[in-house]
C-alpha cells in the first residue's frame, strides 16, 4: 500500500508538468486551431527566466576589504552583492534564496511579451495554412529559440536551486500512519504540484467565470459568430495565446529545481506533451489535464519493481503504448470533442 | 524539375499504363532523362566537384571530397529520396523515419556478424526487416491521418528507441550499440587470423581508396563511396519512375483529396501502406548502408530528432520534388560537417581586410549563425523555406531561373 502511495505522489509532480504544458497546447490549439511544436520550447524559456533572475540578484561588484588580506599579507577583494547593500545582509540573502519563486512574476509578463510577438509576427501568418505547415514552422521556431538559449547560455545545465525552506523531504507516511520515512516526499515537489493545481484552477476559473473568458469560450466554438456579434475575436485570442505562453513559463520557472535547466529541456517534454493532448483529446481543456496526471501517474506506477521485473522496459515506453491503444480506440482521445481535428 | 512541370503527368489518366513505352532512355521521358544524368554525372564526379581548393590553401577546409563525408551525403540522400515518396505525395508527416533507418543497420550488422561481411547480404536484410517492420508499424499508424498519424509514427519510434536502449540489449547492444569484433565468426569468409573482420564486396574492402594527385589537388576515389552512390543512382530512378507512374498518381491524390478517391471507389489506405513501405524500405537501404561504410550502430539513430532531421532535409531541400530530398541532404550535411567548423580565428581572417574595429563587429555579428551555431542558421533558413518556399530550394532556383528567362524574353 505505502509502495502505491510513493508512485502516486512521484506521478504528480511529473504530472503535474504534462498537465500544464498540455494546458497551454490545448489553449492555443482550441482558440487559433494552431499545433503548436514550439510550446516545449516557450517551457524552456520559462526555465531560463529563473535562471537568468537569479544571476540578475547575484549580481556583484568587488570591494577592497581592508580587514582581511590574503597570504601575502595584500587586502582581499570581497564580492559585494547588490541587493545586500540595498536591503542589508539578511533581507539581501533572503532574496537570493528566494530567486525561483520571485522568477514567477518575473517571467509572467516576459512570457505574454514572448507570446504576444509569436503570435503576432509568425502564428499569425498560418490559420489558414495546413496543420503539417504548423507544425514544420512551430517546430523551426523551437530549434532558433532553443539555439539562443544555447548561444548565451551554453550547453551545459544550470543548477538553479530551489529556497532553503524548501529543502529536505515530508514524511508523508507519518501522517497516514506509517512508520517514519516509509513515504518521503520532497517539499519542492509538494509545492509544484499545489502551484500546478492553482494555476490550472485559476485558468479554468478565468476562462468560466468572466466575461473576457466566456467570449474566449464563445470563440472556440464558433469564430465566425461571435466576430460577427462586432467582438474582435482576434484580439482575444492574441491574448490567450500570450496567457498559454505564460502558463508554459510559469511551468518552466517553478520546474528550474526540480531538473536544472539546459537547452533541449523543452523539446523532451514536448514530445510527451503531445502525447497527452491527443490521449486528452485535442481542443479539450480537462482532457489534458487528466491525461497528464493520468500519464504521468502511470509513468511512476511503470518503474515501480515489482512492474519492471514482470514486463521488463514497460516503464520506458508505457505513455507511448498507451498513446497508442487510445487513439486506435477512441478516435477522439478520452475527452475529445465532436468535430475537433477528427481526421 | 518538378512534377508540376510536367504536362504529361496531368493528362495520364490513372488507369494508363506505366508510360515506359512512351519511349526514352529506361522509359524516362527525355527531361527526366536530363535530370538522370545529372545525378549520375554529379554522383561519379564527386570527388572531384566537391574538392575544388588545393591541398594546404586557406580554402582547403571547404574541400567536402574526403570519403567519409561523400558517404554520408549520398545515404542521407537515400533516406531523404525515401522520405519524400511519402510526405512529398501523399503529404502525411511522418516523425518517426529514423526507426525504420536504424531497424535496417540492425538487420544489417547482424547479418555481417553472424553470416558473411560481404555488404550485398547485409544491404539486402536491412531493406527486407525495414520493409516488414515498416508494413506493421504503417498497418497501424495509418488507421489515421494528420496529426494524429505523425504522433503514432512518433510513439512507434520512441518505442524502439526505448527498447533498444534498455530491454533489447541482446539484440541491440543497448547504449554502446554494435560492432564488429575479432570474436565474430560469421558463417562464410571471417577472418581467420583472429582480426578484426572488415566489411567488403567480394573481398575488396569498404575502406580502399585511389588517391589521385593532380598538382597540389588530391581526389580520393573510395569504395564504399561508389558503392553507396550506385545505391543512390538506383533509389533515385526508382523514384522518378514511381513519381511519374499511375501509383504515384494515386498517390498524389491521396493528398489532395482522400474523400474523393473513396467515393470514386479506391482504397487509399492500400496506396499509403504502399507509400510508407517503399520509404520505410528506402530507409532500410540507407541503415544498411551506414553500416556497412563504418561497422557500428547505436541507439541514437533511432532518436527521434533524427526523424526530424530527415524532414528538414527534404523539406528545405523541397518536397515533392524529385532533386529536393538530395539537395537538402547535401546542404544540411555540409553544414554539419563542414560549416560547422569556422572558428572565430578563420572570421578573424576573413574579415581581416575591415579597420579593426569593424573587423570586430563583423566577427561577432556573423559567428553566433556559423561554426557551433549553425543549427541556428538551419532553425531559420528552414521556417523560411516553410513560410515563403513550399517547394524548398528547388523552388527559389526555379524562380530565380524563371525570372533571368523572362527577363531575356522581354529584352
Amino acid at each position: 500500500m505505502d509502495q502505491i502511495i510513493v508512485q502516486i505522489l512521484n506521478g504528480l509532480d511529473k504530472g503535474s508538468a504534462y498537465a500544464l504544458i498540455a494546458l497551454g497546447l490545448t489553449l492555443i490549439f482550441g482558440t487559433l486551431g494552431v499545433v503548436n511544436f514550439a510550446h516545449g520550447a516557450l517551457f524552456m524559456m520559462g526555465a531560463f527566466c529563473a535562471v537568468i533572475l537569479s544571476r540578475i540578484l547575484s549580481a556583484s561588484y568587488k570591494v577592497v576589504d581592508e580587514s582581511q588580506t590574503d597570504f601575502l599579507g595584500n587586502p582581499l577583494q570581497v564580492d559585494v552583492f547588490y541587493v545586500q547593500r540595498w536591503f542589508g545582509d539578511a533581507a539581501g540573502a533572503t532574496i537570493m534564496d528566494w530567486a525561483v519563486p520571485l522568477a514567477i512574476l518575473f517571467s509572467i509578463p516576459v512570457m505574454i511579451g514572448i507570446g504576444f510577438a509569436m503570435e503576432r509576427g509568425l502564428i499569425k501568418h498560418f490559420y489558414k495554412r495546413p496543420h503539417a505547415d504548423q507544425i514544420l514552422v512551430t517546430f523551426g521556431l523551437a530549434i532558433v529559440l532553443q539555439e539562443i538559449i544555447k548561444y548565451f547560455f551554453g550547453a551545459n545545465p544550470i543548477q538553479t536551486p530551489a529556497p532553503d525552506a524548501f529543502k529536505g523531504s515530508l514524511d508523508f507516511g507519518v501522517w497516514l500512519g506509517y512508520e517514519a520515512n516509509a513515504i518521503m516526499y520532497p517539499y519542492w515537489r509538494l509545492v509544484y504540484f499545489f502551484f500546478s493545481a492553482l494555476i490550472i484552477a485559476g485558468v479554468f476559473a478565468f476562462l468560466q467565470f468572466t466575461t473576457f473568458g466566456m467570449v474566449v469560450r464563445a470563440g472556440m466554438a464558433d469564430r465566425e459568430t461571435v466576430g460577427l456579434l462586432g467582438i474582435d475575436i482576434d484580439k482575444r485570442f492574441t491574448f490567450m495565446f500570450g496567457l498559454a505562453a505564460a502558463v508554459a513559463g510559469v511551468a518552466g520557472v517553478m520546474y528550474a529545481p526540480i531538473v536544472a535547466p539546459n537547452y533541449h529541456m523543452g523539446m523532451d517534454f514536448l514530445v510527451l506533451s503531445f502525447v497527452v493532448v491527443v490521449v486528452g483529446g485535442m481542443g479539450s481543456l480537462p482532457g489534458a489535464v487528466a491525461a497528464g496526471f493520468l500519464l504521468g501517474i502511470l509513468e511512476s506506477f511503470a518503474s515501480m519493481p515489482a512492474v519492471v521485473d514482470v514486463l521488463p522496459g514497460i516503464n520506458q515506453i508505457i505513455i507511448y503504448l498507451v498513446a497508442i491503444v487510445i487513439l486506435l480506440t477512441r478516435p477522439r482521445g478520452l475527452m475529445g470533442r465532436k468535430g475537433v481535428m477528427e481526421d | 524539375m518538378t512534377d508540376q512541370t510536367n504536362p504529361s503527368v496531368t493528362t495520364a489518366t490513372p488507369t494508363a499504363r506505366p508510360r515506359a513505352a512512351s519511349g526514352g532512355m529506361l522509359g524516362l521521358t527525355k527531361k527526366d532523362s536530363t535530370l538522370m544524368l545529372i545525378v549520375f554525372a554529379l554522383v561519379m564526379l564527386a570527388p572531384f566537384i566537391l574538392n575544388p581548393f588545393p591541398e594546404g590553401s586557406a580554402m582547403a577546409q571547404f574541400n567536402a571530397g574526403y570519403p567519409d563525408l561523400m558517404q554520408r551525403f549520398v545515404i542521407f540522400g537515400i533516406f531523404a529520396i525515401g522520405f519524400n515518396i511519402l510526405f512529398g505525395l501523399t503529404g502525411y508527416l511522418s516523425f518517426g523515419h529514423a526507426a525504420f533507418l536504424g531497424v535496417g543497420s540492425y538487420a544489417a550488422i547482424w547479418s555481417m556478424k553472424l553470416v558473411t561481411l560481404n555488404v550485398i547480404p547485409g544491404i539486402v536484410m536491412a531493406i527486407v526487416i525495414a520493409g516488414a517492420f515498416t508494413l506493421v508499424v504503417g498497418f497501424i499508424s495509418l488507421r489515421r491521418s494528420g496529426i494524429y498519424f505523425s504522433i503514432l509514427t512518433l510513439a512507434f519510434a520512441q518505442m524502439s528507441y526505448a527498447l533498444a536502449y534498455s530491454v533489447l540489449t541482446p539484440i541491440t547492444g543497448g547504449e554502446t550499440g554494435l560492432q564488429i569484433k575479432n570474436t565474430d565468426s560469421p558463417l562464410f569468409g571471417g577472418p581467420t587470423d583472429g582480426s578484426i573482420g572488415r566489411a567488403n564486396l567480394f573481398g575488396a574492402e569498404m575502406g580502399n581508396s585511389y588517391e589521385l594527385a593532380v598538382g597540389s589537388w588530391l581526389f580520393t576515389f573510395n569504395l564504399g563511396y561508389y558503392i553507396a552512390g550506385v545505391a543512390l543512382l538506383v533509389a533515385f530512378y526508382l523514384s522518378i519512375r514511381i513519381f511519374r507512374s499511375p501509383f504515384g498518381i494515386m498517390l498524389r491524390a491521396v493528398k489532395s483529396n482522400q474523400q474523393r478517391m473513396n467515393y470514386t471507389g479506391l482504397t487509399p489506405k492500400r496506396y499509403t501502406l504502399s507509400a510508407f513501405v517503399i520509404s520505410g524500405m528506402y530507409a532500410g537501404l540507407a541503415g544498411g548502408l551506414m553500416v556497412a561504410m563504418d561497422t557500428q550502430v547505436g541507439p541514437e539513430r533511432m532518436f527521434w530528432t533524427a526523424s526530424g532531421e530527415v524532414v528538414i532535409m527534404t523539406i528545405l531541400g523541397g518536397a515533392g520534388t524529385l532533386m529536393g530530398p538530395i539537395l537538402g541532404a547535401g546542404f544540411i550535411k555540409y553544414m554539419e560537417n563542414i560549416v560547422s567548423k569556422i572558428n572565430k580565428d578563420i572570421l578573424h581572417e576573413w574579415f581581416a581586410f575591415l579597420p579593426d574595429g569593424a573587423e570586430d563587429v563583423m566577427v561577432s555579428i556573423v559567428y553566433p549563425f556559423i561554426g557551433k551555431g549553425w543549427h541556428l542558421t538551419l532553425g531559420i533558413l528552414f521556417m523560411l523555406v516553410v513560410i515563403f518556399l513550399p517547394g524548398g530550394l528547388v523552388e527559389g532556383g526555379q524562380r530565380i531561373a524563371n525570372k533571368f528567362r523572362r527577363n531575356k524574353t522581354d529584352g
